[in-house]
């Protein structure tokens, strides 16, 4: 770790850090954690996919055979489903900070079971997205 | 802190209270809770949509989104994302940023990108729903 330079951090008076993710074995909780600000921020990104998929619709044939085309393709197929699966693990991950921001769920099988339920919720909503998707709906052209 | 005879009790955290790195109040922190808990009905219906619309032409697609009821989902959806989205990273970049003028650089891109987004989303969607 570089040393830093501000001077107010170099004048810091002698107090107990609180450990860091270096200290930590990584617990279910705090990969939820991580999770939950990854897949926003892939999110941030992947709502450009939404905005080219309106705007192709909206311009017309030729312009959206092109959205067609790439969201067809496998590297097209995979950000769909990441960003399926973003916008669903986020959800759930959300649907824990709110109850949170209640006062509840904090308690050690609380919250190990709530991290459980985000990752689990997550992978097999976009596994029945993704397999009611390619049954039912014919899948991505 | 630096320097001075004069001892200074007040720890950093009483220095900095009250002017957190955004330096505003908690209008963004209930904005990202209202925005939460509309998101969750919208995304489910966002995605329902969206699978819907697979495999479809693009005139029924245009047709199908620029219904009113479909239309005001998704425009819900968008605003309620860009809204959310833009609070989110903003919190990041003050989290990660430590320079401030990159901070600031940082912080009118994510504003002007999530406009830009919101925008061409909310274009094309009354573009389809008024058909011009």
């Amino acid at each position: 770790m570089a040393e830093t330079t501000s001077p107010a951090r170099r004048a810091r008076a002698e107090r107990p850090l609180s450990p860091h993710l270096q200290i930590y074995r990584l617990p279910l909780t705090m990969l939820m954690s991580g999770f939950h600000r990854i897949t926003g921020f892939g999110l941030y990104f992947g709502t450009l996919l939404l905005a080219w998929w309106l705007l192709a619709a909206a311009s017309g044939p030729n312009a959206y055979a092109k959205f067609e085309w790439f969201i067809g393709s496998i590297i097209g197929q995979l950000l769909l489903l990441g960003y399926v699966w973003a916008l669903i693990h986020h959800m759930l991950g959300g649907v824990r900070h709110l109850i949170w921001d209640t006062g509840r769920g904090f308690g050690p099988q609380e919250r190990e079971w709530l991290a459980r339920a985000t990752i689990i919720g997550s992978l097999s909503l976009t596994l029945i997205v993704a397999l009611v998707s390619y049954l039912f709906m014919g899948g991505v052209r | 802190m630096s320097g001075g005879a004069s001892k200074n009790f007040r720890t950093p955290l009483g220095l900095v209270r009250g002017r957190g790195a955004a330096k505003s109040g908690t209008e963004d922190f209930w904005l990202q809770r209202v925005t939460s808990v509309a998101g969750i009905p919208l995304t489910i219906m966002a995605i329902v949509i969206g699978m819907l619309l697979l495999g479809r032409n693009q005139a029924a697609v245009a047709q199908i989104i620029g219904s009113p009821f479909v239309a005001v989902i998704m425009l819900g959806f968008i605003i309620c994302t860009v809204l959310h989205m833009k609070i989110g990273v903003q919190e990041i970049i003050v989290d990660y940023v430590p320079d401030e003028s990159m901070k600031l650089t940082l912080l009118l891109a994510n504003t002007f990108y999530c406009w830009a987004v919101g925008l061409i989303c909310v274009y094309a969607i009354l573009k389809m729903s008024f058909g011009v």
